[in-house]
């Protein structure tokens, strides 16, 4: 029985793709492709009735954004999605600082749905959308 | 004509890695040797076509180049002319810069903030309270024989940590254990092959459904073999935990409760429950006597502590943890510091204001209060008028809704590339790349100072964030003593 939402934790981190792309530079293909995708669970990923690459749409108290899904390859980690740092995760993120100044990054409420048409933004068109510059 | 320049330090994540060997052919890096992929990234893409080539200021909603003076005295201009401005970033520059920063915020009673706020703030409000039991590298390099990575994948951020400094190191005292990760490995790559043969048919078997679950499994008997041993806790099986000799994965948010059994184990008492944050305490008895029972153990531990539920007690109840240890064995515990001169950024503004981060100068004096005094909350309760990033990218990396306000307010961005900071910044300074073309000093995570190289020459009229800074700062003494005697 394929679901239409999941609701999930979300994590916020390093990859190395991650890491390789923020020293190419913040404008690069590598940049935006390793941090515009959200890393889930291959059984959380059969519950939604979604393949590797689907765009997918995260949504928490914070914001909503669009982001590749890719199967997590390294074993299971259900009810779990992990976004790579970057101004996407950002977008959605918890931004509560629970009184000592550091924003709460993993362990955000969220729930997942399958976008398969809907695009990715790019950089300029998130900051725009955000931020109208 | 090609040059080969040796000992360089990688300024790049917090090992600062400084055996990096570059070869240099018309003044661009053309090779380079023992770095990471972090690294390679960097040395190979410092001239790439996102570089800043010019200081760039907003007219009529569009970034538009001008000369260092303009840019500087503009400015100079919003920083002398705001109330309580913000001046943030810091950790990816050299501690010189770092200097004429706190100095810059004094003069003009900002807000001084580095990256820590938003990475290892949490374990500095920690070792406040209870104090830090640690080492630097180099012990550990030579001596560790139990390490243990907590919230932290070494093998993403920091990938030469394992090589350089922990288990698959050959130190004077102990020695690596690269070749067994090797034949694990190779053991691995024979059983998929074997696989792959089922699958093309050509070899016949019944195939066994393969079931994804959760792994936690039971603890090796090679945890309690001689030589260094490598145990990976965290919430998925990160890139790290898939060469460790034992992974335990702790439900999300549960690391203090898991830490406080521990704590129980090691004092000897008995636990009532069969299993703490979904890992059974039989495990939990047996890692407990791994790590009695060694000679010399290090928690290594990362943003899996400080941004989960918890935060700085997270890291609190680890630090009480090697204190106990510390009453059976030795132990020591170590934050994965996460660029490569954040522990500068806090070394720094300690000696210079007395506080590592979140110093605020607004009243003449510093002052320092993480959860007021530091930049996300600044943000997120609208107070700041202005803002200074230097070598960061906080509309990337701050939660949007701090970002609003940070973008509200004139924003000034010192940074060499092109970001997402800077394409919504109001005067944007290029800078030269410190660590390739302008020498420096940084820290590395263990509060080890490294220099930093200048190996090439950086764009012909580019300045470097000190002497941006520098300029800046003394520019805002012109305006200040102009408007005094104006007044008088």
């Amino acid at each position: 029985m394929v679901q239409q939402k999941l609701r999930v934790t979300l994590l916020t981190g390093r990859t190395i793709e991650q890491g390789v792309g923020k020293e190419a530079g913040k404008g690069t293909k590598e940049y935006f492709e390793s941090t515009s995708m959200c890393y889930m669970d291959a059984g959380d990923m059969k519950k939604l009735g979604i393949k590797n690459n689907t765009n997918i749409r995260v949504t928490t108290s914070n914001g909503s954004v669009v982001l590749r899904a890719v199967k997590y390859p390294r074993g299971a980690m259900p009810g779990l999605i992990y976004i790579p740092y970057g101004p996407w995760a950002n977008a959605i993120c918890s931004s509560d600082t629970t009184g000592i100044g550091t924003p709460s990054f993993k362990g955000t409420p969220a729930e997942v749905e399958p976008t398969p048409d809907k695009p990715i933004l790019t950089l300029e068109e998130l900051l725009r959308s955000e931020f109208g510059r | 004509m090609s040059t080969t320049v040796n000992a360089v330090t990688c300024p790049v994540c917090g090992c600062l890695c400084d055996d990096i060997e570059l070869t240099i052919e018309n003044g661009v890096v053309v090779k380079v040797k023992n770095g990471c992929a972090m690294c390679e990234s960097k040395f190979f893409n410092y001239k790439n076509e996102h570089r800043n080539k010019t200081p760039l200021m907003r007219k009529e909603g569009k970034l538009v180049p001008v000369s260092y003076d303009e840019a500087i005295h503009k400015a100079a201009e919003i920083l002398a002319n705001a109330n309580y401005p913000i001046l943030y970033g810091w950790s990816s520059t050299d501690c010189e810069a770092q200097r004429v920063g706190v100095e810059l915020a004094e003069e003009i009673g900002g807000v001084l903030d580095n990256t820590a706020v938003v990475c290892h703030g949490p374990s500095i409000l920690s070792v406040q309270e209870v104090g830090i039991p640690t080492c630097t590298l180099g012990q550990i390099r030579h001596r560790a024989d139990l390490v243990i990575y907590w919230g932290c994948d070494p093998w993403s951020a920091h990938p030469r940590h394992l090589e350089r400094y922990t288990t698959f190191t050959e130190g004077r005292f102990k020695g690596s254990e690269w070749k067994e990760y090797m034949n694990k490995v190779k053991a691995s790559a024979g059983k998929k092959k074997l696989l792959s043969l089922e699958r093309r048919e050509i070899v016949k078997r019944k195939p066994e459904p393969i079931i994804e679950k959760v792994t936690v499994n039971k603890p090796p008997e090679t945890l309690g073999k001689a030589g260094r041993k490598l145990i990976v806790i965290d919430v998925r099986k990160t890139m790290t935990a898939e060469v460790a000799d034992y992974f335990i994965q702790v439900e999300q948010g549960k690391d203090y409760e898991l830490m406080l059994a521990i704590r129980a184990l090691v004092k000897d008492h008995e636990l009532d429950v069969d299993q703490v944050a979904g890992v059974p305490v039989e495990y939990l008895e047996e890692l407990v006597d791994a790590m009695v029972n060694c000679d010399f153990g290090v928690i290594f531990f990362g943003m899996g502590l400080t941004h989960s539920a918890g935060k700085f007690r997270n890291v609190d109840v680890a630090i009480s943890l090697i204190r106990d240890l510390n009453r059976r064995t030795k132990f020591a515990i170590l934050p994965m510091r996460g660029h490569f001169n954040v522990t500068g950024a806090n070394t720094v503004s300690t000696w210079q204001s007395g506080y590592p981060y979140a110093v605020d100068f607004s009243l003449g004096y510093p002052r320092y209060n993480p959860g007021e005094t530091s930049v996300v909350d600044v943000l997120l309760r609208k107070e700041s008028d202005a803002a200074l990033i230097v070598a960061s990218d906080p509309a990337s990396n701050f939660p949007r809704k701090a970002v609003e306000h940070l973008v509200a307010n004139p924003l000034i961005v010192i940074d060499p590339h092109m970001n997402a900071t800077a394409l919504l910044g109001d005067v944007v300074f290029p800078a030269a790349i410190v660590g390739i073309e302008k020498a420096g000093t940084a820290y590395r995570m263990d509060h080890v100072p490294l220099p930093l190289k200048k190996v090439v020459e950086p764009p012909e009229g580019i300045l470097s964030d000190e002497e941006i800074l520098s300029r800046i700062l003394e520019e805002v003494r012109v305006i200040k003593s102009q408007r005094m005697q104006e007044a008088a």
